[in-house]
């Protein structure tokens, strides 16, 4: 994927810079009592019949969350959430739980499709396999019995506590520990669904998995906890999409993901993050605090990041790695656009702590309007990673002269042999290539288009096929209006 | 096809163009010289509608239309082309594409429909051929890592993809060297037939022994200053501008 298409341009000047995806489903849904107490923790467990261990663990998570102060690091300025003032959980309302996506109410059904996530496993892209995650619940997961017939665990998590919970119990917390930071602490305490994925020693996940988050509850968090987990010698590349309803007030996305690699596994985790920004004054949108985490347990295993963040009102994320296993890898692919008044304040950690480890950074920040963003990125060396390497390269873009853009690495070397190397750039977009470029025919924001996606290329041909026209598009619709 | 009449602009308050006028007609092939900081970059990037470039006074017209109030996109799907002196860099956007999506952008902008992308490599591939650049260099990100004089030949490349009504090449002769200069000039005169224009900036009337001229223009401090036909470009080799100084 080298570039833009005129198709994608096309695309989106038809679109004329709306969010797309901000309409509202008319559905019933049952909801918890408003307001954060034990109570809401004991609703959520008892909603979804679980085990004791997790109700306990959800209560530990939950007192001490009642102790952690907000952090106050980033550089992103709001007002201090209200947590009383929300629900913890939404579900549409069906009696029974849908077995097959004949039983799923077909409003449902209507709007994914409005979305562009086809469901009906026959109009599925080629290989793609959905978990939707609608409000608080899972609605459907797709292709469910071709992977398990691989020995492949796609499902809801809540259904994998049922089914496989020595998996859950072994794996849950064991990257991200629930004490870990605020906003995974109180994911920790009240999360609602998820997906949930294990590869069997030596597979190859045969098709793309993806998820699929969308809020559609006012005053609703969603708080989301994905699990993957690929075992000796697999291999699993997944993707998540995420959009909400257009809102004039804040909520609050607070997920926790967690990836483990055992010895020479590769997990490839892709997001494209397109959750309503606010308007152009500011007003609404989402809160994504998120906290997504790989432990590279196993030696010459792998995991690689890959995000596209143009949604939500403030995006405060790092997925990062634990480079544990000798010989293991991590990656981090990022382009973050933010305009209007959009703040993201995103980057990676890489620890390394097994020998021969290598991590490599990629960040692409464009800032247009009066938003701000910040790449905080943290390489850190342990006395034992003989022979660590990292590099980092961040490329700041800026579009216009109200926003800014601000580079924050931390880089911690215990040893010697280590070898870190660090490049970074500021730069705008150039009168001269835009005029370049309409001298050949392409319109202002055809052209900003192209540059940009030009600027963000070695990131966005990390995606799989199938999402990169989507995000290349996506980088293109976000930039509408930025320019002139 | 291109009348420019009484032009004035200004770069930043600062009056540049000084009532420029000038006729082009159909099929013809005009030079303009002049010393440095002249106006004639600039008088190509009012042609071509560049933002910055107050125009104070006068008009252009192409084909008796007046251009004035149309964006630069929309004079390029009308028919105008321009070869930069400068042609800028675009990281990360292949020259294939970005070739592609110029054409498309025109193709929208008259109302057709996308080039067939098997018409569109075919094109692509003989105009290539045509001036000597690999393909491997398509692959490229535009302009980035050209030589000076590979950027100039790929600046004659899209004028031969986008087979314009009428193209002003601001010193596209500029460092070349001399075999490079016939591709480029033999590229040029491929394109000459009795619907096209050319307005040729150089500083060499070398360029002019292999693209002949109809017409050849003095211009001095924003304003054309003489006009005659080849020989006149002879007589300033000899002379230099010293009679034109303002
Ligand atoms: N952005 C600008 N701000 C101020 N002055 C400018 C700007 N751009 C050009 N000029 C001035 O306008 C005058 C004309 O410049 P122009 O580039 O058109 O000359 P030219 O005839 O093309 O010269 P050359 O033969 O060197 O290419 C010069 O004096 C130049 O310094
Ligand atoms: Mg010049």
């Amino acid at each position: 994927m080298s570039s833009i298409t005129q198709e994608t341009i096309d695309q989106v000047e038809a679109l004329g810079g709306k969010y797309e995806a901000g309409f509202v489903t008319d559905i019933e849904s049952e909801k918890a009592p408003k307001g954060l107490s034990e109570d809401t923790v004991r609703f959520v467990s008892a909603k979804k019949g679980e085990p004791e261990w997790l109700l306990e663990w959800r209560l530990k998570a939950f007192r001490h969350w009642q102790t952690m102060p907000e952090p106050t690091w980033a550089k992103v300025n709001f007002p201090e959430f209200d947590y009383q003032d929300a629900y913890y959980y939404a579900s549409p309302l069906t009696k029974n739980k849908p077995k097959s996506l004949d039983e799923v109410d077909p409003k449902l059904l209507e709007t994914y499709e409005k979305l562009g996530i086809p469901l009906r496993e026959q109009e599925m892209l080629a290989g793609v396999a959905v978990d939707v995650v609608f409000d608080s619940v899972s609605v459907a997961t797709t292709f469910r019995k071709q992977l398990a017939e691989q020995g492949i665990i796609f499902c809801s998590i809540s259904d994998a506590i049922k089914e496989h919970p020595e998996l859950v119990k072994k794996y849950l917390g064991s990257v991200v520990p629930y004490h870990d930071n605020k906003h995974a602490c109180l994911n920790s305490a009240v999360f609602t669904d998820g997906s949930f994925v294990y590869i069997p020693p030596g597979v190859k996940c045969p098709m793309e998995l993806s998820t699929y988050f969308r809020i559609n509850e006012m005053n609703t968090g969603q708080f989301e906890r994905t699990l993957i987990i690929a075992d000796k010698g697999a291999y699993v590349s997944y993707l998540e999409g995420c959009t909400a309803p257009m809102r004039d007030e804040n909520q609050l996305h607070a997920a926790v993901v967690e990836l483990i690699t055992h010895d020479d596994a590769e997990i490839k985790y892709s997001t494209v993050q397109n959750w309503y920004p606010g308007d152009e004054n500011g007003k609404g949108g989402i809160y994504n605090f998120v906290t997504k985490r790989g432990m590279c347990e196993g030696k010459n295993s792998k995991i690689s990041w890959t995000q596209v963040e143009t949604g939500s009102a403030i995006t405060w994320k790092y997925p990062s790695c634990i480079l544990k296993g000798d010989n293991s890898q991590g990656e981090f692919y990022s382009v973050a656009i933010t305009g209007n008044y959009q703040q993201a304040d995103t980057g990676t950690k890489m620890i390394h702590i097994g020998r021969n480890t290598k991590s490599r950074i990629i960040a692409k920040t464009i800032s247009a309007g009066k938003s701000d963003s910040t790449y905080r990125g943290q390489v850190k060396i342990m006395p034992k990673a003989i022979n660590a390497r990292n590099f980092t390269q961040c490329d700041s873009l800026l579009i216009g002269d109200q926003c800014g853009a601000h580079t924050v690495p931390y880089i911690e070397s215990r040893n010697a042999t280590a070898q870190l190397e660090h490049e970074a750039t500021t730069s705008k977009i150039g009168d001269d290539q835009l005029f370049y470029c309409q001298q050949r025919g392409l319109s202002e924001e055809a052209a900003v288009a192209l540059i940009v996606n030009g600027f963000c290329k070695e990131v966005l041909q990390n995606l799989p096929m199938e999402f990169a026209v989507e995000a290349q598009k996506l980088v293109a619709i976000s930039l509408e209006g930025s320019v002139g | 096809m291109v009348q420019i009449k009484n032009l004035h602009a200004s770069i930043a308050g600062k009056e540049i163009l000084k009532g420029l006028t000038l006729d082009i007609p159909d099929g013809q092939v005009h030079a303009i010289m002049g010393p440095n900081g002249s106006g004639k970059s600039t008088l190509s990037y009012v042609i071509a509608g560049r933002e910055g470039y107050e125009v104070t006074g006068g008009e252009i017209l192409l084909d008796g239309q007046n251009i004035m109030a149309m964006a630069p996109e929309e004079r390029a799907a009308a028919g105008l082309f321009l070869a930069f002196q400068y042609p800028v860099e675009i990281p990360g956007v292949a020259m294939t594409m970005f070739m592609k999506t110029a054409i498309n952008g025109i193709r929208k902008q008259r109302g057709e429909g996308e080039i067939d992308a098997l018409d569109f490599l075919k094109l692509m591939k003989k105009k290539q051929a045509e001036l000597g650049m690999s393909d491997e260099m398509m692959k490229r990100a535009v302009n980035v890592g050209f030589s000076g004089g590979e950027k100039k030949r790929n600046e004659v490349l899209q004028m031969a993809m986008l087979e314009p009504r009428m193209a002003v090449l601001d010193e596209t002769d500029s460092g070349l060297d001399i075999d490079a200069l016939k591709v480029v000039a033999d590229g040029v005169n491929k394109l000459r037939s009795d619907k096209r224009s050319f307005l040729v900036i150089t500083h060499y009337q070398r360029l002019l022994d292999y693209i002949k001229p109809d017409v050849v223009h003095v211009m001095a401090a924003g304003k054309i200053v003489k006009t005659g036909g080849p020989e006149l470009a002879l007589e300033l080799e000899k002379t230099g501008y010293a009679e034109y100084a303002a």
